[in-house]
């Protein structure tokens, strides 16, 4: 009894504290101004179930892509294993599906073992990465500190999360093997259960370490829940709406800003008295480009939230390659950073609470932004879909239209534009001349 | 062989209408050696006696630059005004041999009210060729040639256009050599995003000469360019390496209009 009132508390605890930080993050997404992303569900939805589901863009990069599948797949999978957990400990009992199931089950849970070792294998690979072998994209200065630790953190308590599995299982393979001389049949906890516990001849022992095992995993459970929306591994959940909020349109095609379309076409209509136009009191001005968060789109945040800093956009990146300061990676980091920021400003002091700094200049400087050459590299390696360009070229907007920043030899290829239709300076009645020209 | 070049203004007061618009860009006017690019698909378009326009000096910047520069105000005075210009003459079809010019004409005006088919250059050309408007056949020009094909960006990874200028360089029957880099993970020559027009921030190496390392361990001895920014930057980093006699730097225009020997 007092087990299974324990665990309710558990349950209660853990999903209570997940759903108000879930809160928390959707408020923060929401900061930011509205894009519209709803239409052509079928085409969506095709596009997550490749790219999400089936992690399509990942198999680029072969050995990390069936590696991270290898994980990926025991963590979908343990999940079945998880409704089982939950029951048993709502209910006071002991393998609650195995009775109805019968050697269905076995079978279930002997895939689950293949994959969790599998699993294994590739979360020691990974630690190996980051820790041992020189990886360049996983080294770069913007992982130094906090987001070295999440990643490390994150692979450590999948390593606990596995061990506990399988101390479950085996204690519960050993236990049966003393009490009856028989097994579950369990593919790999049959064999290592008798390793590493055959030598306890107690049965309470083994009780208690299957009991350690099953406290142990699921109290993980919740733990790394919890844990992900404080963490860049986020993207197990939000891969599969950041894919399928994707930007449809070419890559190349960037938004035409309506507020400067409006003043174009008055400027452009001899007829028009810009007095005249009404202006709504009740819409603030929009910026022109993006200074801070609440600047960017939803789905530019949701990005940010999605980006689980594996740094395929920088290694990608020209700029960075010739040692310039742009990192799409860092692009988006800092985004997540400033928005969680203005975040928790905004619920403890208010809406209108200001703390002087802002995405552009306090966290990304000038120079990374006109490093950029647009070339789309970041964005087509993605695995999951993430745009660090439009948020680079808004944050140039807003230097240039609002804040008239921009490279001496800019403001010239402007000027020519501008008097005489050519980023260079030449009279525009010259430019039929070529084809008089020997 | 003088070049024939009606323009728009020309053709309608002959009451006649093309089928399509060159649109020639400012590097295709104004440089140099985007010139000679520029009156090799002049040739083509002759030889093939399709029925173009261009704008001449009613053309002006499409604006590009000025928007990857992050100056909306400047494009969109551009783009209104130069669809002022093409909806006059009821424009239909566009050719270009930018794909900055072609990326902006195609995507980037129709919300601004200038709905056109836009076409680069070489997928008009290999509908030239396939219609049999256009024979290469027999053609020793390039013949077995080592050819590597950079993939401009706002060409590739930003409308998706990787087989038609492919296919021009087999039409050829030289051997396509690829980059390590190339269709959708090619790497940037260095000059979008507005960077053509200023310094590149500081780093320890300009992109256009990683780029060329790239093509020079093709072991090609043509490289082949879809953009006159691409050729300039390429046409640089060969320069840089002093390989600019083994190596030349070409459009896939110039190069099938060398093969028919126009």
């Amino acid at each position: 009894m007092l087990k299974i009132i324990l665990f309710s508390l558990l349950v209660i605890v853990g999903f209570g504290f997940f759903g108000y930080n879930i809160w928390k993050v959707r408020s923060n997404i929401l900061l930011g101004r509205d894009v519209k992303r709803s239409d052509n569900f079928w085409t969506r939805l095709k596009l997550m179930t490749l790219v999400a589901f089936g992690q399509k863009k990942m198999f680029s990069k072969p050995i990390p892509a069936f590696l991270h599948l290898a994980l990926y797949a025991a963590f979908v999978i343990t999940q079945i294993e998880l409704i089982e957990i939950l029951a048993d400990g709502l209910s006071g009992g002991h393998r609650s599906l195995s009775a109805s199931l019968g050697g269905f089950y076995t079978f279930m849970i002997s895939f689950i073992e293949i994959l969790s070792v599998l699993a294994f294998i590739a979360t020691i690979a990974f630690l190996a990465r980051r820790n041992m072998l020189k990886v360049p994209r996983l080294r770069m200065s913007e992982l130094k500190g906090w987001p070295t630790k999440d990643a490390n953190l994150i692979l450590i308590f999948e390593v606990i999360l596995l061990v506990c599995i399988f101390t479950m299982n085996g204690a519960d393979e050993a236990a049966q093997v003393l009490s009856s001389n028989s097994t579950y049949g369990f593919t790999v906890s049959q064999f290592i259960g008798p390793v590493f516990f055959g030598g306890i001849k107690s049965i309470e022992t083994l009780h208690l370490l299957e009991q350690i095992g099953w406290w142990g995993h699921i109290i993980m459970v919740f733990i790394f829940l919890n844990y992900l929306p404080y963490s860049k591994h986020f993207h197990i959940l939000l891969a599969f709406p950041n894919t399928y909020y994707s930007n449809l349109e070419k890559k190349g095609k960037f938004t035409n800003l309506e507020s400067v379309t409006s003043e174009v076409k008055l400027m452009l209509d001899p007829s028009a008295d810009p007095y005249s136009v009404a202006v709504d009191p009740n819409v603030a001005p929009l910026r022109f480009g993006v200074k801070d968060v609440t600047d960017l789109t939803w789905k530019n945040l949701l990005d940010a939230y999605t980006c689980t800093e594996c740094g395929r956009c920088t290694s990608a990146c020209p700029a960075n390659q010739t040692g310039k300061l742009l990192s799409p990676r860092k692009i988006m980091m800092d985004t997540r950073d400033r928005m969680v920021e203005v975040g928790n400003n905004q619920r403890k002091f208010g809406k209108s609470f200001d703390d002087g700094k802002s995405l552009l200049h306090s966290y990304i400087s000038e120079e990374e932004i006109w490093a950029c050459t647009s070339c789309n590299a970041c964005v087509e390696e993605c695995p999951i879909n993430i745009d660090p360009l439009s948020v680079i070229i808004d944050l140039r907007r807003f230097l240039v239209m609002e804040e008239s920043k921009m490279p001496t030899e800019l403001t010239g290829m402007l000027t020519n534009i501008e008097n005489n239709g050519a980023p260079w300076q030449f009279s525009q009645s010259d430019r039929l001349n070529w084809a008089n020209e020997e | 062989m003088s070049l024939h070049v009606p323009t728009m203004s020309e053709m309608i007061a002959k009451g006649e209408t093309p089928e399509i618009l060159f649109w020639v860009g400012c590097a295709g006017s104004f440089d140099d050696r985007a010139k000679k690019i520029t009156k090799a698909l002049v040739k083509i378009l002759n030889h093939c006696k399709v029925n173009f326009a261009v704008l001449g000096t009613e053309e002006s910047c499409s604006g590009d630059p000025a928007k990857r520069a992050g100056n909306e105000f400047t494009f969109q005075m551009q783009a209104m005004m130069n669809i002022q210009v093409l909806n006059r003459y009821e424009v239909k079809k566009i050719v270009t041999a930018c794909p900055h010019c072609f990326n902006t004409l195609k995507n980037e005006y129709p919300e601004l009210g200038g709905e056109y088919e836009v076409v680069h250059h070489t997928q008009l050309i290999q509908d030239l060729i396939n219609t049999g408007k256009l024979a290469l056949e027999g053609s020793e020009t390039y013949k077995g040639k080592k050819i590597t094909f950079h993939d401009p960006c706002y060409l590739g990874r930003a409308n998706d256009v990787y087989e038609a200028p492919r296919r021009l360089i087999e039409k050829l029957d030289a051997e396509l050599v690829e980059m390590k880099r190339c269709k959708s993970k090619g790497l940037c020559c260095g000059a979008g995003g507005a960077q053509m027009f200023k310094e590149a921030e500081p780093g320890t190496k300009e992109i256009n000469i990683e780029r060329t390392e790239d093509a020079l361990e093709t072991a090609a001895e043509i490289i082949a360019t879809g953009c006159p920014f691409c050729n300039t930057m390429m046409t640089d980093g060969i320069k840089n390496v002093e390989k600019e006699d083994a190596i030349k730097v070409l459009d896939v225009a110039e190069l099938i209009a060398n093969a028919a020997d126009l």
